[in-house]
Order: C-alpha cells, then structure tokens, then sequence
C-alpha cells in the first residue's frame, strides 16, 4: 500500500469522525419527522426470508410490501385468509406510515374474514363459527389500533376504528371516542365531529352530553346541518324534554318523510 | 478557465459515449414495468392503484440510478485505458483530477437525465391513471350532491400526486451521485472493473447498515471489544446510506420538512465533495 493510499485510508477515518454528529442528528430529525422508524427484526427476517430481508435493508421497503399486498390480494382471492393476515402483518410492518395498508388490512379481517367465518359451512358448530367471527374482528381492530399508534398525526385510522367499533362491535361509548378523536385533527373531514355526536347519543348515561355537543355542531352553520343531525337533535329534544322556549329547532321544518 | 473548459469538454465527452453505449435503453423497461404495472392494478382500490405505483415506480427509479452509477462508473477507468485513451487525453495539459472531475461530471450529467426521464414517465403515468379514476368517479357521481363529489374528488388527488415526491425525488439522484462518487474512489485503485462492480455492491449493501453499527457502537453497549472495533470500523469507513431512504415514507403520505431535505442533500454532496477528492488523492499516484 502506497503513503497515498494510506493517507486517503485516514482521511477517510477522519471524515467519518467528523461526520458522527450529523448522522445522528439528521437521524434523530428523520424520526421526528416520521421516517425511518421502521424496525426490521429478527421475526420480520423469519417472515420475508433472506432475500427479502435483504432488500429491506437496501431501501426497498415499499416496492416488497407492493409485492407482497398482490400477494395478499391473490390469497384473497383464494379466501386463506389466515395466510392473508400473516401477509398483511408483514406488509404493515414494512410500511407501518402507509394508511391504506392499515385500512385495508383491518377491513378484509373485520368485515370480509369474519362473515367468511360466520358463514364456514365446515364448521358445524355455531358457537366457534362466533368465537372465530370475533377473533377476526378484533383482529381488524387490532391492525387498526396498531395502525393508529404509527401515525399519531393523521386522522384517517380513529374514523375507521369509530366506524368498526360502531358497526361490528356496536360499542357506541368507545366508537364515539375515536370520532371525537379524529374530529380534532385539523385535517379531519366535517363529518367525524357529527359522526361522534350521532354515537355519543347512542352511548348509555351520555345523552345530555351528546345533545349539547349536537346542537353546537348545529351552531356552527349550514355545513353541518344535515336532515340527520336535525332529525337527531329533534328527537333528543323530545327525549330529554327540553322546554319549548330552550329548543334549537322549534323553526325547522321536520326533514322525516 | 482553459482547464474548467477541459474539464467541460471530458464530461461532454462521456455523456455522449455512455448514451452511445445505449444506456438509455434501461427506460423501455422501466415504462414497461410501470405501464404493466398500471394495467395489472386495474382490480385493485384506487388508494392501493396509487400506493403501488409509487411503490414500484420509484422503487424502480433507485434500483436503476443506483445500477448505472455503478456500473457506468465502474467501467470507464479500465474502457479508457485499454482504449489507451486515457494516454492521449493526459499528455496534454490536463492534471489527473481534472480527468477524474470531467467523468464524474459526464456520469452525474447522466444520471441526472436518466432521473428526468423516468421521473417524466412515472409523473405522466400517475396523472393518466388519476384522470381515469376521477372520470369514473365523476359520472358514477353524476346526480349527487356537490359537496360529497368534492371530498371523493380530494380523497383521490390526495392519494395520487404529492408535492413531496419531488424530493424525494430529487434525494434518489443525490444517492445515486454519491454511489457514482464511492465508485470512481474504487476504482481509484482498484485494478479491474468486476472487481471495482463488487466491492460498490458490497458497500451498497453495508452503507444501507451503517446507521445500525453506528447506533451500536455510540450506545456503547457492554459487548466484546472487536464486536465494538467493528462497529466502529464500518460507521467511520462507510458513508450512511439510510439517511437518503427518504421515499419509502414520502409514498406512505409523510410530509418532508424542508431542513431535513437540505440537510440531507447537504450530505449527500458533501460525500460526494469527500469521494472525489479521496479518488483524486489515489489516482494522482497510481502508475498508468
């Protein structure tokens, strides 16, 4: 080895000394603004085998869970879905800040697999045909939960989680949380606010609250005013009895027909 | 001002000689993958069509930037001296690094095309498919109410075109420099192109885990001292590839903040700055 070879072999120590505190500082910016912040385990390795593996470390994460979503999308297909959750598991841990993977993935479990499950002409008994109706279900929920904890900073998966817990776990209580949640961001649509009052009027013990939250929403201006909050509000008013004089709607025409 | 228009005419040089050599022929393939991508996703939702094009089109963009920084690089060292053309160009008054500089330019030059071409394609692509979808939406709509057409309309833009493709974009070309860069220092002393085309693999692959090794050895674990040394020995030698994976969370919707893409950037042309001068140090020495 030549002097030059030897100084070019230091300098290059050197430059990559001087460099440490940058790489760890632009890391540290990168995970704070939501990137990189995939971890790549050992069960991951198990999962996508070496190859696999490998292009997930050389920065090929998105086009491998694209690969493996048509995976998926074929053992739909096919109706496995057992193989179809363990892909969508992997998909979704290959690119966790992907929303429709989330969205998706809960959606073929909570609603697709677990009719499929209700429906299994194999299994005789109807007691496991629910237990596994329900395993699929809390398995939707469970993506989207996990989805949710990825991306704290978006509203898409609190209104998807409302809307499972609303209509496959007829949990109001819990269903209006998550609307009201994802009613908070500033990017959420107008319909998450009155979605979480149409479900906290469902919930048990929270009726008042929900009519005042209702008949603010019904404040706020037209945007808000749909024949169903107004329908809503009509009959929460009938139903706590409040005084004619304190009623919001004794104007509107009723919209019921 | 003599020697920068030297060093002008050797990248002008090299450009033209690599686009003879028909490197611009990766483009039909690319077009093919993510037209028959397009196609083949027809069955798919629109936010997974959208998803997975991006996917695969940018995922495409790095494996074939990467590939000809590598491969183009990696080759013109060893072409130019069995050309004996290397002999010609320095008899004259050109000094070694002005050579070495014309190249990288000429490479980057072409890289730096072969980015816009393909960023052109995927682009035109995406807002065909994105007309195709709103037009659906749009008569299947036809009769409903204004305000639900608008937020179907928003959730499909939304989900198709966004502004922080650009950089990441314009990140996948930096990377793409600065693997152009780590070659030509190879093969700075390197005294074949396979062997200069395996070694830039190999450091492709471990740059992508400097940060790793990196984490370990300043965490300072309580491990056995060459565990440590060798930690320390790939985040000093190799340059931190995984820094410039920015793509794979602008697809998922992640908004880049500005200072995170300057500073990237910012990194990437300081490696490439590093690279060239090191490869300029070597070359000057080495026996033609």
């Amino acid at each position: 080895m030549n002097r030059r070879k030897i100084a070019a072999l230091g300098l290059l120590c050197v430059f990559g000394a001087a460099l440490l505190p940058l790489q760890s500082m632009l890391q540290r910016e990168a995970q704070t603004a939501h990137f990189q912040k995939t971890t790549l385990s050992i069960n991951l390795r198990e999962r996508i085998g070496q190859a696999g593996f490998l292009a997930a470390l050389s920065g090929f994460r998105s086009p491998l869970a694209a690969l493996l979503w048509i995976q998926a999308h074929t053992a739909w297909e096919n109706t496995e879905w057992g193989r179809m959750a363990g892909l969508f598991e992997t998909v979704t841990t290959l690119q966790p800040r992907s929303l429709p993977y989330w969205d998706m993935a809960a959606w073929h479990m909570a609603w697709n697999a677990s009719i499929a499950a209700l429906q299994n002409e194999k299994q005789a008994s109807e007691a496991l045909r629910i237990r596994s109706q329900r395993a699929y279900i809390q398995l939707g929920r469970d993506f989207l939960e996990r989805g949710i904890l990825n991306n704290p900073d978006r509203p898409q998966l609190h209104l998807q989680l409302g809307v499972l817990l609303r209509d496959k776990v007829e949990d109001h209580c819990a269903a209006a949380e998550e609307f009201l949640k994802a009613s908070k961001y500033p990017d959420a649509p107008a319909y998450a606010a009155r979605f979480a009052g149409y479900e906290m009027a469902k919930c048990p013990g929270r009726e008042r609250e929900a009519y005042d939250y209702l008949r603010k929403l019904y404040e706020e201006g037209e945007k808000q005013r749909l024949p169903s909050l107004i329908n809503l509000l009509r009959q929460m008013e009938n139903k706590l009895d409040i005084p004619a004089s304190d009623r919001v709607l004794s104007d509107v025409p009723n919209s019921e027909h | 001002m003599k020697s920068a228009g030297a060093t002008l005419a050797i990248a002008r040089n090299t450009f033209t000689e690599l686009v003879r050599q028909k490197v611009f022929f990766f483009l039909l393939i690319f077009a093919l993958l993510i037209i028959g991508n397009s196609a083949f996703m027809a069955k798919f939702s629109f936010q997974e069509q959208f998803q997975m094009l991006k996917d695969i089109s940018l995922g495409a963009m790095s494996v074939f930037t990467s590939l000809i920084a590598i491969l183009a690089t990696a080759n013109f060292l060893p072409k130019d001296m069995e050309d004996r053309t290397i002999y010609t160009l320095l008899a004259k008054p050109v000094p070694r690094y002005r050579y070495l500089l014309g190249k990288l330019l000429g490479i980057i030059l072409l890289l730096a095309c072969a980015t816009l071409l393909m960023s052109a394609l995927f682009l035109a692509t995406l807002w065909l498919r994105e007309s195709t979808v709103l037009a659906e939406t749009r008569a299947q709509m036809a009769g409903g109410s204004a305000d639900d057409l608008a937020l179907a309309v928003k959730e499909i833009t939304d989900a198709t075109f966004n502004i922080n493709l650009l950089p990441g974009i314009a990140i996948i070309f930096i990377k793409s420099a600065l693997l152009a860069s780590l070659t030509l220092f190879i093969s700075s002393f390197a005294t074949s192109s396979i062997f200069t085309i395996l070694m830039a693999a190999a450091l492709y692959f471990i740059g992508h885990l400097q940060s790793t090794a990196r984490e370990y050895w300043l965490s300072g674990v309580d491990v056995e001292w060459w565990s440590r040394l060798l930690a320390a020995a790939v985040a000093l030698l190799f340059p931190d590839l995984q820094a410039f994976n920015l793509t794979d969370d602008i697809i998922a919707g992640t908004a880049v903040p500005l200072t995170l893409f300057l500073n990237t950037a910012g990194l990437g042309m300081l490696y490439v700055a590093v690279y060239f001068a090191l490869a300029a140090l070597v070359f000057s020495g080495r026996e033609l």
